[in-house]
């Protein structure tokens, strides 16, 4: 049953995926990438970590993608559409993609079942266990993060400031 | 093949979820004729009063009138999000009450089959409720685009603005919220303030009253309403994202606009009015026998009541002032409110009633 949900989900995640690569209108790739995030926050849902699901709702389709939208929003739509979608980087992508599918089938093909789901039933699934992980043994790391985020932020910050002014 | 107790959940889940959805699709017919005769009050006239007893049957006459109406799409709009917006709007609102606990577990008599009045207790409620409710933004986003005007585009652009700069303020409340009851789960949210009066969250003093006001304020902006009406702001701007919207479509956005209205009194009641929690708690023993579920529809019926009063008696803001309010005022606000929060946790983790009971005053 859940092997067959989890089929579905990542039907529609690859599906969405190639819709926001492929779609010629931004707008319209934007809301392919929404359904994409929605459907991997559903892919957390059956690996028993709602709180992973509901954070990458709240923050990617919540906030990233409205930002995104906002941007997207207020370019010149009809000049995008119009332009190639190939430029010269493309060789990269054509050398770089079939050795990342190989890769992929690779890891499926050699790992020992397709069963998603065997470890995952035991692992904890209160948010008190990740919260008190989070908070004593991973401080740290944590801490890091957030000093990044915070410093970055600044950085938005002052890259907005106009020159010429104090 | 599952069992037939399995059958029997998922029945009852459904069941519940059909009577919520009706319910709510079925509440703005009598809150616009309550919020027209309100409005007849206030400003001292009679609302309306043609069709039917006092006018009651207004509501199904603008239905009927919004069903036969032309449905146009601009000819340049983006048809598909044009068509998807309303549901946008509208679907994420709906969400927010799978969380929403109405009242505990009642026992059908007869059958003694027990039944829990909330479709699912989620132990992410709360972040649920913040990251659904903050899709319905996309409604404002897709309708204002698609609608390939410039009036739609910049009062979409506008509203959107707002409902992401508030909802900032609202998940620092909602974050009080969680620290003053301990848990993320609506259904312990609501247990944790039983007792009366004295012990719900909006008297936890001294924190409590500034997350409600906070919280209050946020949900204000978030549901488009006076104060902060800025899509009906036909003053700077011909209204909002909805201005090419007509008939069925945008009944819909007016239904998704109730329904946001209904689910932020929920959220308030079940937050800091303590959900169906009797406010005199066993102090007059009668009171008792009320259903629960009377105390949680009579304190949402308390706050849609407010917000209506609100409509008709004070002036909205202009755009430059609502974003100073929003970050400005709002945001340092809840962070400080959040460290005094996490401050009175540690050193005095007090209720009111606790208080009493250590000067040996003991109300129930």
């Amino acid at each position: 049953m859940e092997q067959l949900f989890f089929i579905g989900f990542a039907f529609m995640a690859v599906v969405a995926a190639v819709g926001v690569i492929s779609l010629r209108n931004p707008v319209h790739g934007a809301l392919s990438l929404i359904v994409c995030l929605l459907q991997v926050a559903a892919i957390f849902v059956l690996l028993r970590s709602p709180f992973l699901a509901v954070v990458q709702v709240f923050i990617y389709v919540g906030a990233v993608m409205v930002l995104f939208l906002f941007a997207v929003m207020v370019v010149d739509l009809r000049r995008v559409e119009l332009e190639s979608p190939f430029n010269a980087r493309g060789i990269f992508a054509y050398i770089l993609a079939p050795i990342a599918v190989i890769e992929i089938f690779a890891v499926i093909f050699v790992s020992k079942s397709f069963d998603a789901f065997t470890t995952v039933a035991t692992l904890p699934t209160k948010i008190e266990t990740l919260a008190r992980v989070l908070f004593t043994e991973y401080l740290f790391p944590f801490e890091i993060v957030s000093v990044l985020l915070l410093v970055a932020m600044v950085a938005a910050i002052v890259m907005t400031l106009k020159k010429g002014r104090s | 093949m599952p069992s037939i107790d399995t059958l029997i959940v998922v029945g009852v889940m459904l069941l519940k979820v059909l009577i919520i959805g009706g319910a709510l699709f079925c509440a703005p017919l009598p809150l616009t004729w309550i919020e027209r005769k309100l409005a007849g009050r206030i400003q001292q006239r009679l609302g309306p009063h043609r069709v039917g007893p006092f006018g009651l049957l207004q509501p199904l006459a603008d239905m009927i009138k919004m069903f036969v109406k032309e449905d146009i799409v601009p000819a340049k709009a983006d048809s598909f999000l044009f068509k998807l917006a309303p549901i946008l709007a509208m679907a994420p609102i709906f969400a927010i009450f799978v969380v929403v606990p109405f009242g505990p577990d009642i026992t059908i008599p007869f059958i003694d089959y027990k039944v829990s009045l909330y479709i699912t207790d989620m132990n992410v409620g709360i972040i649920f409720v913040l990251a659904i409710s903050g899709l319905a933004v996309y409604g404002l986003i897709f309708g204002g685009w698609a609608s390939n005007s410039k009036y739609a585009m910049l009062g979409g652009m506008r509203s959107t603005a707002q409902m992401i700069s508030y909802e900032v303020a609202m998940s620092f409340a909602a974050v009080g919220v969680v620290m003053m009851s301990g848990s993320l789960s609506l259904v312990d949210i609501v247990t944790s303030q039983s007792g009366g009066f004295l012990n719900w969250n909006i008297l936890y003093l001294p924190v409590g009253p500034l997350w409600f006001v906070i919280f209050l304020i946020a949900g204000l902006a978030e549901m488009n309403r006076i104060p902060f009406d800025m899509p009906e702001d036909e003053g700077s701007l011909a209204a909002g994202y909805h201005v090419e919207y007509s008939a069925m479509r945008f009944a819909f956005l007016s239904l998704a606009e109730y329904v946001a209205m209904v689910s932020i009194a929920v959220l308030l009641v079940v937050f800091f009015l303590g959900g169906w929690d009797n406010p005199l708690g066993s102090l007059i023993p009668i009171l008792d026998y009320v259903p629960p579920v009377f105390w949680f529809m009579g304190k949402v019926g308390a706050f849609i009541y407010f917000f209506m009063w609100l409509r008709f008696t004070i002036p909205r803001y202009r755009y430059d002032q609502l974003m100073t309010i929003g970050w400005k005022i709002m945001i340092p606000l809840s962070l400080a409110n959040i460290l005094a929060t996490g401050m009175i946790k540690i050193y005095a983790d007090y209720r009111i009633t606790d208080v009493l009971e250590m000067v040996g005053l003991k109300l129930w």
